[in-house]
C-alpha cells in the first residue's frame, strides 16, 4: 500500500494525465519530493520556496494540511492527499 | 413576533438540538436553522448589513444599480433587500446552478448574466469584475471582501447563538465568502475560551476546478486563517448522506452544503467522544433544501444524486 495523491485537472499535465498517482514517504514534504522523482515539475507547481503556493490547497484525508503540519504533516500508508486549486463560494 | 417591514424581520433564527445525531448526553450537536430567514438563507444577514452600509457611506443612491457575482444565495437575498429599497440588481451567476436559483432571482427582480461553468464562481468574480469597469456608476457590493458582509454575523449571527448556547465549544460553517467564519469566529473567540471554529469547505466535481492556470486560483479578501481552527474538505456524496440523515433523523429539511457542514461536525463531535471530553457543537444550516429538489439530490440512491450533482455547484 502507498499514499494516492489525487491531482488535479491543471496538474495532469505533469502525471501523462493520470488523476491520482501513488507516493510514499512519511510527511507531505517527502511525498511531494519522491513524487517529482517521477513527474519532474510537479513540486514546484504545489509549493514554492515559502511553502505551499497561495492558490493551491492540500488536504490529508480531507483535512486542510495548513490547519496540521503543513508540509511537515506525517502521513501514512493508505492516507489520501487531495490536491486542488483555491475557488471561490457564495 | 412582529416587525415593522420584512427586512426588519432578518435574523433571529431558531437554534435547535439533534437529538438522534448527537453521539451522547455528553456531545450534543445543535442546528442554527438560517433557513427561517425571509427568503430561506443565511446570506440575509449579509445582503441587509452590506446594503445598510453602503447606503451609510454614500455609495448608493436611489436608483442604483447594484452589480454582484454570486452562486446564488446572496444573489436572491440581495434582490430582495434591494427591490425594497428601490435599487437595480444584476447578478454574475455561474450557468452551473440549479433552475431554482435562476427562478427566484427573477421573481425578485434581478436580471442575470452567466459566466461559465469551468472555474465556477472564480469566473463570475472575474466576469463582474470587468463589469464593473464598463459600468463605473454601479456599485459592487462584493460579498467576498466586504467587511459589512462578516459584520453582520459578528454582530449577529454569532450573539444569538452565544445567548441561546453559552456552553458552546464548537462552531462549524460552511466556507465560500468566508463572512460566516470570520464574523462568528472572532466574536466567539472574543467570548469563548478555547472554542474551536471549523470550516467545512464544498468539494465539486471536476469541471469546477477546470482553471486555465493556478494564479486563477481565489482566495477571498475577508479570509483570515488564523480565526479557523481546522478546515475540512467535504465531497457531494458526503454532504448528500448527511443531508439525508438530517430529514430522516431530525426532520430538517435542509440545502446540500448544510450537509458538508453537518459532516464536519459529527466529525468533530466523534473526537470529542474520543477524548471523552464534552462537547455542545452548533453548526449552521445555511438554507433549506427548496431549491435543490430538481437536482434529485433527495431521492433514488446516493449513488445516483451524487453523479447528478457532477458539475453543479452545490453550496
Amino acid at each position: 500500500m502507498a499514499i494516492e495523491v489525487r491531482i488535479p485537472t491543471i496538474l495532469r499535465t505533469y502525471t501523462g494525465g493520470e488523476k491520482a498517482v501513488a507516493g510514499d514517504g512519511g510527511t507531505l514534504a517527502d511525498v511531494l519530493v519522491d513524487l517529482d522523482s517521477r513527474h519532474p515539475g510537479l513540486r514546484d507547481r504545489i509549493v514554492d520556496e515559502k511553502g505551499l503556493r497561495r492558490f493551491v490547497n492540500v488536504y490529508v484525508n480531507d483535512e486542510d494540511v495548513r490547519f496540521m503540519g503543513g508540509l511537515e504533516t506525517a502521513v501514512k500508508d493508505g492516507d489520501t492527499v487531495t490536491v486542488l486549486p483555491a475557488v471561490a463560494g457564495g | 413576533m412582529r416587525y415593522d417591514s420584512l427586512v426588519d424581520s432578518v435574523g433571529q433564527t431558531p437554534l435547535v438540538g439533534l437529538p438522534r445525531l448527537s453521539p451522547s448526553a455528553d456531545v450534543r450537536l445543535w442546528a442554527k436553522l438560517e433557513d427561517h430567514n425571509p427568503t430561506g438563507s443565511i446570506k440575509d444577514r449579509a445582503a441587509l448589513f452590506m446594503i445598510d452600509a453602503a447606503e451609510k457611506d454614500g455609495l448608493l443612491s436611489p436608483g442604483a444599480t447594484i452589480l454582484e457575482p454570486t452562486s446564488g444565495n446572496t444573489g436572491i437575498s440581495l434582490a430582495m433587500v434591494a427591490r425594497q429599497r428601490g435599487y437595480s440588481l444584476v447578478c454574475v451567476m455561474p450557468e452551473n446552478t440549479s433552475i431554482e436559483r435562476r427562478q427566484l432571482l427573477e421573481m425578485w427582480g434581478a436580471s442575470i448574466v452567466y459566466s461559465p461553468a469551468a472555474g465556477g464562481s472564480n469566473e463570475a468574480v472575474r466576469v463582474a469584475k470587468a463589469m464593473a469597469v464598463e459600468h463605473p456608476d454601479w456599485v459592487m457590493l462584493y460579498q467576498y471582501g466586504n467587511p459589512a458582509n462578516a459584520q453582520a454575523h459578528y454582530e449577529t449571527t454569532a450573539p444569538e447563538i452565544l445567548a441561546d448556547l453559552p456552553s458552546i465549544t464548537h462552531f462549524v460553517a460552511g466556507l465560500g465568502t468566508t463572512g460566516t467564519l470570520m464574523g462568528c469566529g472572532r466574536f466567539l473567540r472574543e467570548h469563548v475560551p478555547g472554542i474551536e471554529i471549523i470550516a467545512a469547505e464544498p468539494r465539486y466535481g471536476e469541471l469546477v476546478y477546470g482553471l486555465r492556470n493556478l494564479d486563477e486560483g481565489f482566495v477571498p479578501e475577508l479570509y483570515d486563517a488564523s480565526v479557523l481552527s481546522a478546515r475540512f474538505s467535504v465531497g457531494s456524496a458526503e454532504a448528500l448522506l448527511r443531508t439525508r440523515e438530517l430529514v430522516e433523523q431530525e426532520g430538517i429539511f435542509a440545502g446540500i452544503s448544510s450537509g458538508a457542514i453537518l459532516h464536519a461536525a459529527l466529525g468533530a463531535a466523534a473526537r470529542a467522544v474520543e477524548a471523552g471530553a464534552r462537547a455542545d457543537i452548533a453548526f449552521v444550516v445555511a438554507d433549506g433544501g427548496w431549491k435543490y429538489l430538481s437536482t434529485g439530490a433527495y431521492g433514488g440512491t446516493l449513488d445516483d444524486a451524487a453523479a447528478r450533482l457532477e458539475g453543479q455547484l452545490w453550496a
